[in-house]
């Protein structure tokens, strides 16, 4: 364009008035005052956790069980191997239904059942855990007794939509043409999907495992009446079992300054297995060749 | 003929199972495909199977409490173990108003985050930012209530409260001994825990809004925040709407971090300042120790009800994002 032209055609516009001009700066430093004022609890939150909880933290705790009420020591040990316990059951129930749900809906799932799977399980991720925790009391426990499985079934039942979604989504994301290129082979269409597209999919699959496993992992209130925590050893998946967030729950609200330390413990030692599964996602996503949802 | 044909999926299929290409036959093919199709519909119909239990337990859990008080148990007003008397409007009022708190102060927040990640951050601070956004909502509800027991409660009794109760005071809003355990202190914990999902949904409806309306509003002469505000925001309000309904439905069902702070005092009193106890908390703290079955029954009531109202909340909230996302799931973390 001529200089000529560039310069009538700046002349031509109105200025911004004064008024307009101070409400857009404004609107930006409102904008950066949110963010400000967002990211501050989170480093609260962060660094008192690490400051407590790095402080807090001993071998005593990591490999002794609790101590008799309101006697200081002892640790969270069989918490820790409580909470493996029941999120290893939530996983090998949870992974397969919510891998399985989610190959229905990539592979079989354009109708109307699809349609409305899709919408349940988007619904089933807002149900409240507290709810999902009385419905498995009322399925496991009312007639039986607090159990490890009860627990477990109760966060599988959470992982489930989280796992169903980013599967059928990952899958989606597998061109068409491998598919093809598999049938032309003569190869089975249920070998197709698991060992052509599933596989290609992997990474991406992995990562919504993590973000379902990550967001379970420290799920307390559907534990409550369910596992109902124990003090002592316990690995049999019908017995009550101690998990960690429930330790750190009633740690918090007892009135002794010891519990409240290794409550502060339990609770680096959840937020660095979270922030790990979190980072381990984060990797897959990067190196993965579908991972980028 | 012009070309090759693009090979139908149709054909493909039916070289797989014609007899007459023994090279392609594999055995048992047609047999286990089927078998595979329908372990992969039972995994589907596992899921709608799941919601349709949860719903026939928690119904016929709540029989008894049904029968016995009818829709007087939405009504009244006394909680009484002992006497066996439940009314459950203490804990709506509770979960309603704490929720509403939170979104008032998260809204702004979070809509105002997702403004300035999409449409004014220099693009290095954009992928951390919004990182460190999600890593809010990464933490366990327990530890949030871990830390507002211990710093946010604190806070608020010893500065906060009376701060405010000597410049609001005249609101009778405010009344009370400011001991921090309040359902301020529920509503403020609820907002830090909504926001990622709120302004991380915010933020990708504002992305599907197409370059050029942001472009043509531009091009009128519009400075920065005119052109959000016409060009953005009033395409996304569907999607934004979805996104804090979405974020109420969270609030709703929240349960251990409010459990931990809001005092657990089935009361309903003007004062923010004032204990107060939600429908979660009471499921929460009296479930594993309800004695009779007309205790427990209640109790899974309260369930039911709060499972009704959060699905409804969460339809809502699906039916606007999906408008705006076209059937992407509305997820808050991901």
């Amino acid at each position: 364009m001529p200089e000529s032209t560039a310069s009538a055609v700046r002349h031509s516009v109105p200025p911004i008035s004064l008024s307009r001009r101070i409400t857009d700066h404004v609107m930006t430093g409102v904008a950066i005052l949110t963010v400000l004022l967002v990211l501050t609890p989170l480093v609260a939150i962060f660094g008192y956790l690490v400051y407590r909880g790095i402080g807090s933290i001993n071998w005593a705790f990591l490999t002794q069980i609790p101590k008799p009420v309101g006697e200081p020591g002892g640790g969270m040990a069989n918490a820790i191997v409580g909470s493996a316990l029941i999120l290893g059951i939530a996983s090998v129930i949870g992974v397969p239904f919510g891998v399985g749900a989610g190959i229905y809906l990539a592979e079989f799932g354009r109708n109307r059942m699809g349609q409305a799977i899709r919408f349940t399980a988007d619904v089933l991720n807002g149900v409240p855990s507290i709810v999902i925790g009385v419905a498995a009391y009322a399925l496991l426990v009312l007639h039986r007794h607090f159990s490890a499985l009860a627990g477990g079934v109760a966060l599988a039942i959470m992982m489930v939509p989280t796992i169903t979604r980013t599967t059928e989504e990952m899958l989606l994301l597998v061109p068409q043409a491998l598919r093809e290129a598999a049938y032309g082979l003569g190869v089975p269409r249920w070998r197709t999907t698991l060992s052509i597209t599933l596989r290609t999919a992997t990474s991406g699959v992995i990562t919504g495992i993590m973000l379902a496993f990550a967001r379970v992992a420290g799920e307390t209130a559907p534990l409550l009446f369910t596992t109902l925590g124990n003090s002592f050893w316990n690995v049999h998946i019908d017995q009550a079992t101690a998990a960690l967030p429930l330790q750190i729950y009633v740690y918090a609200n007892s009135p002794y300054d010891d519990w409240h330390r290794q409550a502060w413990a339990g609770a680096f030692v959840l937020i660095v297995l979270i922030v790990a599964s979190m980072a381990a996602v984060r990797y897959a996503v990067r190196h993965g060749s579908f991972g980028a949802a | 003929m012009p070309g090759p044909q693009p090979v139908e999926e149709t054909k493909v299929t039916s070289v797989q199972a014609h007899p007459a290409a023994p090279l392609l036959h594999v055995s048992g093919g047609e047999r286990s495909d089927r078998f595979f199709k329908s372990a992969m519909t039972a995994c589907g119909l596992a899921v709608l199977g799941v919601l349709v239990l949860i719903v026939y337990e928690l119904v016929s859990g709540s029989r008894l409490s049904w029968h016995s008080f009818g829709f007087k148990f939405f009504a009244a007003n006394e909680w009484d173990p002992v006497n066996e008397h439940f009314g459950a409007l203490p804990f709506i009022f509770g979960t309603l108003v704490s929720s509403l708190l939170a979104l008032i102060i998260a809204v702004p927040l979070a809509v105002g985050v997702a403004v300035f990640t999409t449409e004014m951050c220099p693009k290095v601070l954009r992928g951390p930012l919004s990182f460190f956004v999600e890593l809010l909502a990464a933490i366990p509800s327990v530890i949030y209530g871990l830390w507002a027991i211990f710093v946010l409660v604190p806070l608020l009794g010893q500065r906060v409260e009376p701060f405010l109760q000597k410049t609001l005071g005249w609101t009778t809003l405010f009344d009370g001994p400011p001991v921090g355990y309040s359902m301020l202190a529920a509503g403020i914990i609820l907002a830090i825990m909504i926001i990622p999902i709120i302004s991380s949904i915010t933020r990708e409806v504002l992305m599907v809004v197409p370059q050029h309306q942001r472009e043509a509003v531009l091009a009128l002469g519009a400075t920065r925040w005119e052109m959000i505000r016409i060009g953005v925001l009033r395409n996304a309000r569907a999607g934004i709407v979805g996104g804090i309904i979405l974020g109420l439905g969270r609030a709703l069902g929240e349960t251990m971090a409010v459990t931990m702070v809001i005092g657990n005092n089935p009361q309903i009193v003007k004062s923010l300042f004032a204990p107060g106890y939600t429908m979660a908390s009471v499921m929460a703290n009296e479930f594993s120790e309800a004695t009779g079955d007309i205790y427990v029954s209640s109790l899974i009531e309260i369930g039911l009800a709060l499972f009704l109202v959060t699905i409804i909340v969460n339809a809502l909230a699906q039916l606007l994002v999906w408008t705006v996302t076209r059937g992407q799931p509305a997820r808050g973390n991901a």
